[in-house]
């Protein structure tokens, strides 16, 4: 009963910040709800009963992405956004995948449920540190070293852009 | 889930506020009678015994000063960053045990707000938030001088979270946990202290760097930037920015303590369990005062050379470190730690002693 209370606010909550983000005119406030927004979804992994998840997405999207976000925006004085949209294409094709997204969501959820039985209920140790490592380090360890080579390649791919061009002017 | 349960987290949380709060406002006492005796001279001794209730008057004066907010600010965001800003600070400490569990009118009490089994992480998530605080204020005043501040401040917190996070992982891989009450009780007998001596110092430097203390106080350098993102607070929202800065030194005092320094443990502590804060709060207090030391004896780095050291020298020491730690544990031998993570750390002060060396020449 509580855990429902607290789904309702908290869905109330995430859906106003995303709004927020959406449609505000200043891109300061528009990171900042954005924030909230990771912040309540921070809280839903909680209710799951997933704390692992929660403080990582705190400490990585909330207190690190958009932290940089806030960084740019402020250096490059980009606060007032442009009236018009800038990619005239991306509006009907957000509109269609949200729909695919919906309908997906919806097949899944329903079949599902004709079919018996919803989703498994979660394991006593479930989303505690220790199972997610020896899941992470065992049985997802390929996908794991791929994406961290990735993420050095993209870090190493930053440095390169950053450097000055040998014999260019400076 | 009883109410009396929830009685004791109320109470537990009171107490926890009102000592950071009463901690924050002799921390400042603490600082400046440190400071004073450091460079010969007394200090605050007029209002009450030691001056023990200059505190009182400072508090008393802060409150009746006019508040003032610039006209082109963002009022909003402007009154939000003070208060963004403290909320960490007085949040961080719920994760920290005091002591072992006593028992009290009959009931057994655990001497810590929340036990999680992710403490650590919770620390990281939550010391990760209280950048916002700083950049919110630089950019609402509408101030060139504190917006510089607000970015010096995001891009060097950022910077040195990465060497902290790194720095908490020897006491989790030793303590094979994230709870810090297991943590603390691994360091039975030899302290993390002993175990990691190189990875305690990454943590209490990149920690200075995280509070933006001397001589990492970049973001408020009065001589450069008149003082930084809090130049146009005044009045108690001035207050709140202090007393964010003071209750984050002790709160990370305490994180240091309990990491690395053994926490609650101390002879006697297993017969008398209540020596437990009593222990917890002498490190606090002997870390305070290394704090208030090291601003008292370093000039402030530039700011190119602070983020050189972050990156260049404290990160690739901690991955180091890190490394060593996890190499010690999987052989079993123990000891390796803290011969190959000194020699690493000596190695590194060495270069670093090299290339200023080199630097110095060039120059002359």
């Amino acid at each position: 009963m509580t855990n429902l209370v607290l789904f309702l606010v908290l869905a109330v909550v995430a859906v106003v910040t995303a709004l927020g983000m959406l449609l505000s005119r200043n891109a300061v406030y528009a990171a900042l709800f954005l924030v909230l927004n990771f912040a309540t979804v921070a809280v839903f992994y909680i209710l799951l009963e997933a704390p692992f998840i929660a403080m990582t997405q705190v400490t990585v999207y909330a207190g690190a992405i958009m932290v940089l976000f806030l960084f740019v925006i402020m250096l490059l004085g980009a606060e007032r956004l442009p009236g018009t949209e800038p990619l005239p294409w991306q509006r009907p094709l957000a509109i269609f995948l949200a729909l695919v997204l919906a309908v997906e969501a919806g097949y899944l959820l329903f079949a599902r449920r004709a079919a018996g039985g919803m989703f498994a209920s979660a394991a006593p140790d479930f989303g505690s540190p220790q199972a997610i490592g020896t899941m992470l380090f065992n049985r997802y360890l390929l996908p794991f070293e791929v994406t961290s080579v990735l993420l050095l390649v993209a870090m190493v791919g930053a440095i390169v852009l950053t450097k000055k061009e040998k014999g260019g002017r400076e | 889930m009883d109410s009396a349960l929830i009685l004791e987290w109320v109470i537990k949380s009171a107490i926890l506020i009102f000592v950071l709060l009463t901690g924050f406002a002799y921390l400042t006492l603490f600082e400046r009678r440190a400071l004073a005796r450091i460079q010969v001279r007394i200090g605050p001794n007029r209002a009450g015994p030691f001056g023990l209730l200059q505190p009182v008057a400072d508090g008393l004066k802060l409150i009746f000063k006019e508040e003032l907010t610039p006209a082109e600010a963002d009022k909003v965001l402007f009154t939000l960053a003070p208060v963004v800003t403290v909320v960490p600070a007085l949040i961080l400490a719920a994760v920290i045990p005091w002591g072992r569990d006593v028992t009290l009118f009959g009931r057994q009490v655990s001497l810590s707000v929340a036990d999680l089994n992710v403490g650590v992480l919770y620390i990281m998530a939550v010391s990760s938030i209280a950048v916002y605080g700083i950049v919110l204020a630089g950019w609402s005043s509408n101030n060139k001088y504190a917006l510089l501040g607000g970015l010096r401040s995001s891009a060097q917190m950022i910077s040195y979270e990465l060497a902290l996070g790194l720095a908490f992982v020897p006491a989790i891989l030793l303590a094979d946990s994230m709870r810090m009450v297991d943590i603390v009780e691994a360091q039975h007998p030899w302290w993390f202290v002993v175990i990691q001596p190189v990875g305690t110092a990454i943590f209490l430097i990149a920690t200075l760097a995280e509070v933006n203390r001397a001589p990492f106080d970049m973001p408020e350098a009065e001589q450069e930037l008149t003082a930084g993102y809090h130049t146009e607070y005044s009045g108690m929202k001035f207050a709140l920015f202090f007393m964010a800065e003071y209750a984050k030194m002790i709160v990370i005092s305490s994180i240091a303590a309990t990491l690395f320094f053994g926490g609650y443990l101390g002879p006697g502590v297993d017969r008398y369990p209540w020596l437990g804060p009593l222990y917890l709060f002498i490190k606090i207090v002997i870390l305070l005062f290394g704090m208030i030391w090291l601003r008292a004896t370093f000039p402030r780095i530039r700011y190119d050379r602070l983020m050189a050291f972050g990156w260049k020298v404290l990160l690739p020491l901690a991955l180091a470190v890190t490394f060593i730690t996890a190499l010690g544990i999987v052989l079993e031998m123990l000891w390796l730690i803290p011969v190959l993570s000194l020699a690493a750390g000596l190695f590194t002060v060495a270069m670093v002693h090299r290339a200023l060396r080199r630097k110095a020449y060039a120059r002359a």
